[in-house]
């Protein structure tokens, strides 16, 4: 392989008492689409914050575009990780506009002391335009529906200009329509940006079906990893959901065993 | 009117009074407000309350004791407010309930009268000295500086610190020298305003300007403006009708929030999200 654009070796992290990764080995190459599937509780949302350097790990290593990512670059290393979240309550009273959001994108590379200029601002009204939130730039973010406020999160990433994307269940709690819609907008932009795309979800129908590469985790482990036609099976899924195959069969018609 | 009363140094002072600790306190009560934590202005200055009454009673300046104490505080709710896995409120509450139990605790420790530490309580923005004035100065200088140095670092730590730490800023050390700046300048407004008040000059003119605007560095203005009004017209109040100046203070700010509520046109958002939809149809 190739230097991967992201090393993670036997990483292990805890909260408290409990294991959220136990001993995990990921490399991602410039480029790659990324599906991380698996359970509440699998660690997938840990194994993102080790990329963007916010998880803190017990033993094991992550590089990262080149560098081991360590508590002093840690700053510098966020500026070039996009992070999308799920859809937060935002308090509709929020002083703050959709635009202004947007620009928080910006901030981390400016760095201090330095004001958003015109080039940052035609920037932002780029991406607004890329994520079709134009129309909305001035209102309150607040005001904004779940789908609205999911493509300014993204928006805000791209006017970051990142080299890497993590998406964290993006779509979570959203409708089908705006999830279809934010999912097609995160592969055409992976596309377009050239990004590489950490995309995490526990729902199999939010996950964009042109993913390269798909890796299944459960209790803090990555028990597969490859395309995804090898490894969306009855026989995986039953694995990793902890259900009997026949009810995945039932569930999912349309996937296929492995052994057909 | 007899302005003459405005010669006098102990006017001069009061004003001034008002008008620096007005900003400091506005000023602050914007990230207590933005933050939604209302609690960590009332836990400190309770907690500055207790520390300078330690110091009443072991005879140092109870100002080093209101600012080690609320710089203690700070401390316990800095991790709390940080993590933020937990509701820190609880948390919160106990801090407050020890702040106060210590304060009522040295209150009765003190072997001689009890005006000087019921002064703190109360505040006297009547009796305030040139030095009070000059520390009152600086804090307000160094807070506005700040917030002007530091506009959008300060506006994405209150957006979302989540947010804040993924684009690359220092989103825990934001929080920490907030949670100081409100350590300061509860210490140095608690003479004038009193430490039982000062929490609702911190909260009142923040939470009404929170009302009224939908940009940021409009709710920092508007909010030092209600400030600074509440000091002046209850100090106004305070001389002509000869009451408490810090109850005034903070029943003018009371007054404010609720005129601000009142006029608010964020209670019309409902409105204009289906004025809009009817728009796009």
């Amino acid at each position: 392989m190739e230097n991967p654009i992201i090393g993670i070796e036997n990483a292990v992290v805890s909260y408290r008492d409990e294991v959220a990764l136990g001993g995990v080995s990921l490399d991602v190459k410039a480029g790659e689409f990324v599906g991380i599937i698996g359970p509440n509780g699998a660690g997938k949302t840990t194994l993102l914050t080790l990329v963007n350097g916010l998880g803190k790990l017990v033993s094991g290593s992550v590089t990262v575009l080149g560098k081991p990512v360590t508590g002093s670059n840690r700053h510098e290393l966020r500026k070039q990780v996009g992070y999308v979240a799920q859809v937060e309550i935002i308090d509709k009273r929020m002083p703050i506009s959709v635009r202004e959001v947007v620009m928080l994108g910006r901030y981390g590379i400016l760095g201090l002391f330095r004001r958003p200029g015109k080039l940052d601002w035609a920037i932002v009204d780029e991406t607004l335009e890329m994520v079709g939130m134009t129309y909305l730039a001035n209102r309150p973010i607040g005001h904004l529906s779940g789908g609205e406020q999911q493509r300014v999160s993204i928006a805000r990433c791209l006017a970051q200009e990142p080299k890497i994307f993590l998406l964290d269940e993006p779509t979570a709690s959203l409708d089908w329509k705006a999830q279809t819609e934010i999912l097609e907008m995160v592969k055409r932009l992976h596309n377009e940006r050239h990004l590489t795309t950490l995309f995490v979800t526990h729902d199999l129908d939010a996950l964009p079906h042109t993913c390269d590469r798909v890796v299944l985790m459960k209790d803090g482990l990555i028990i597969a990893d490859g395309t995804p036609d090898k490894l969306i099976s009855t026989e995986n899924l039953s694995r990793l959901f902890n259900i009997p195959e026949l009810v995945v069969e039932e569930r999912r018609p349309h996937v296929h065993r492995r052994e057909s | 009117m007899d302005l003459s009363i405005l010669s006098y140094q102990f006017m001069q002072n009061a004003i001034l009074a008002a008008f620096l600790g007005g900003i400091a306190c506005s000023t602050v009560g914007v990230f207590v407000v933005l933050l939604h934590m209302p609690f960590i202005g009332v836990a400190m200055s309770h907690a500055a309350f207790a520390g300078a009454l330690l110091g009443l009673w072991l005879g140092f300046d109870p100002l080093i004791g209101a600012f080690v104490f609320s710089l203690g505080a700070a401390a316990v709710i800095g991790p709390l407010a940080d993590r933020g896995e937990i509701s820190p409120e609880t948390s919160l509450g106990i801090v407050f309930s020890l702040a106060l139990g210590l304060a009522f605790l040295f209150i009765g420790l003190m072997p001689t009268t009890r005006s000087a530490a019921l002064d703190l309580l109360w505040g006297s923005i009547l009796t305030v000295n040139r030095s009070d004035v000059i520390f009152l100065a600086i804090v307000a200088f160094v807070i506005v500086g700040l917030v002007i140095l530091f506009f959008k670092e300060v506006q994405a730590v209150v957006f979302n610190r989540n947010i804040a730490l993924a684009v690359g800023l220092p989103a825990t050390f934001i929080l920490y020298a907030v949670l100081f700046l409100t350590g300061t300048t509860v210490t140095v407004s608690l003479r004038s305003i009193g430490g039982l008040l000062i929490f609702s000059l911190i909260l009142n003119p923040a939470a009404a300007a929170y009302q009224l605007t939908y940009n940021m560095k409009k709710m920092f203005l508007l909010s030092a403006v209600f400030g600074v009004l509440s000091g002046w017209i209850g100090l106004f109040f305070s001389y002509i009708f000869n009451l408490p100046s810090g109850a005034t203070i903070v029943v003018t700010s009371s007054v404010i929030f609720l005129l601000a509520v009142v006029l608010s046109p964020k209670r019309r958002v409902k409105q204009w999200r289906i004025k809009r939809v009817a728009g796009k149809q």
